[in-house]
């Protein structure tokens, strides 16, 4: 198996002295869902940002499907689908136009596009919803609307960040069958940042936990928990997290939501 | 072939508005409507200093109506931008290969559209008023293209500003800094050799006024063809550099992620 992903030493930094990444590294296995775990502002979404051509690392590289995303940042475009953290749909178009030109800025045209916008409205449970403007959808069918729209090109590497933040119990469950179905039938490879330990345990196969730039420890979620068998009886993801960055990773969260506010 | 498909839909994203919610149109022709009466009525006794050639005022001032709603109009035309960037839209649009030009130039297609229409109304409500244009239909649709090129600089402008910014205030704070005063520096509200020498060099090198002079030849004097080759020109190349400064702006925008 090859690597889908391969992130070697980024540096982000940004003004005046936020250094965002600090020589992080990863690397995914093609047909695996990687999960990056960490608090609000520990790096997951610059690192993901980087991978998907949208930032430029000040030092560092980074392969996506096999492509550089400094010198083939067109190429990398054309391998990946990107679900960002903020709905990516427009507002005021109807779920069928923003598939649409999802599908024409990557080329797909005409009867092709019509076919896979369909499915791509049927498989999301949005056909009876098409033709309304987004901005009358609930969250949880904006958040399907934009997994379908970043899957519409069929890409070999899917980026999902922060993918079922501000959804209902039901609308999270649902999502991760979906993206438990993407990988196990159609083999894709998924990077997927998230701040809920539940949801990466669940989900991925290998971890990496982010802290203030840096990847501080990887593996399977297996691995991590029995790393520390001598400091805990039956570890939890929460005991990982608390042993390898101090903290709890709900103390983080809630300290960062403080230093923001 | 691609890049046009591409420019065209996204200028599909405005025009999909404009024609969902017409009355946003009549909302931005307020301000140029109480121009028109406003100025008109306020500069009626302009025509009786000696020296002002032409007719009634407001042949002289529609031309500069025109101009000045087209400017205004496509100063807005980079809050689509903001609104973008702030829902993520514009996040998921540059991480697919879509062709950078097209994201610029399809906006500025749907902003020159808008002014083109609203050109028009104006156009008629001052022929209800009495305008007289004696350039004829030809005429008026010489001075709506200048006013339109006027309009895809001013809206590249706006969009390379947004991008840059990303703040809705810079872009109202811009917006109303430059309307009056290109304006007014201008020959939009006074005959040239009515103001001060000084306001006359400026307006050599005011676009407003480039688009003014020409637009106004064309559609209510006898059409100088000199000075319209001249103005249009020189529209037509800041349209482009607009552009381009526009399209490069969404690649630095690109690097502050």
């Amino acid at each position: 198996m090859s690597a889908a992903i391969e992130a070697t030493e980024l540096v982000k930094t940004y003004p005046p002295e936020v250094r965002a990444l600090d020589r992080l590294s990863l690397s995914v296995q093609e047909g695996t869902i990687f999960g990056l775990l960490g608090p609000n502002g520990a790096g997951k979404s610059t690192t993901v940002r980087i991978l998907t051509t949208l930032s430029r690392p000040d030092s560092g590289s980074a392969r996506v499907a096999g492509l550089d995303v400094l010198a083939d940042p067109v190429g990398v475009r054309r391998a990946i689908g990107v679900v960002g953290q903020k709905h990516g749909a427009d507002p005021e178009a109807t779920g069928r136009e923003n598939l649409v030109l999802q599908g024409e800025f990557h080329a797909i045209t005409g009867r092709e596009l019509r076919e896979r916008v369909a499915q791509s409205l049927e498989r999301f449970g949005l056909c009876d919803a098409a033709e309304r403007q987004v901005k009358t959808y609930s969250g949880g069918m904006q958040r399907r609307l934009d997994v379908a729209m970043g899957l519409l090109h069929r890409p070999r590497v899917l980026f999902l960040d922060e993918p079922t933040t501000g959804l209902d119990p039901e609308a999270r469950a649902e999502m991760w069958q979906e993206i438990e179905r993407l990988a196990a039938e159609e083999r894709m490879t998924i990077l997927l940042t998230t701040h809920y330990l539940e949801e990466a345990n669940r989900l991925a196969s290998q971890l990496a936990i982010v802290d203030r730039g840096r990847v501080v420890v990887a593996g399977t979620p297996e691995r991590l928990k029995s790393d520390l068998q001598a400091e805990a009886i039956n570890p939890t993801l929460d005991d990982v997290y608390l042993h390898h960055t101090g903290r709890a990773l709900r103390t983080a969260n809630a300290e960062l939501k403080e230093v923001g506010a | 072939m691609t890049r046009m498909r591409q420019t065209l839909l996204v200028s599909m994203r405005g025009i999909r508005v404009l024609i969902r919610q017409p009355a946003y149109l009549g909302i931005t022709l307020t301000q140029p409507i109480i121009w028109l009466l406003l100025f008109g009525a306020l500069f009626k006794a302009v025509t009786q200093i000696p020296g002002f050639h032409g007719g009634s005022y407001i042949d002289f001032l529609t031309p500069g109506i025109v101009v000045m709603l087209a400017i205004t109009s496509a100063g807005w035309t980079g809050m689509g931008f903001i609104e973008d960037i702030n829902g993520g839209v514009m996040d998921r649009m540059l991480a697919t290969p879509v062709w950078r030009g097209a994201l610029n130039t399809g906006s500025v297609i749907y902003a020159v559209l808008t002014i083109v229409i609203q050109s028009a109304l104006i156009v008629l409500l001052a022929l209800a008023l009495g305008a007289d244009y004696k350039g004829g239909v030809g005429g008026v649709l010489i001075l709506v293209v200048l006013a339109g090129l006027l309009g895809a600089a001013f809206a590249s402008l706006s969009n390379g500003l947004a991008v840059l910014t990303r703040q809705r205030e810079t872009l109202i704070g811009a917006v109303s800094a430059v309307v009056l005063p290109l304006t007014f520096l201008s020959s939009a509200l006074m005959q040239q050799s009515l103001v001060p020498a000084w306001i006359r060099t400026v307006a050599k090198f005011n676009p407003v006024n480039w688009a003014v002079e020409a637009g106004r030849s064309a559609a209510m004097e006898k059409i100088d063809w000199g000075l319209l080759a001249s103005r249009f020109g020189l529209l037509a190349a800041l349209a482009l550099l607009c552009g381009v400064f526009a399209t490069h702006a969404f690649s630095v925008y690109q690097r502050s992620l």
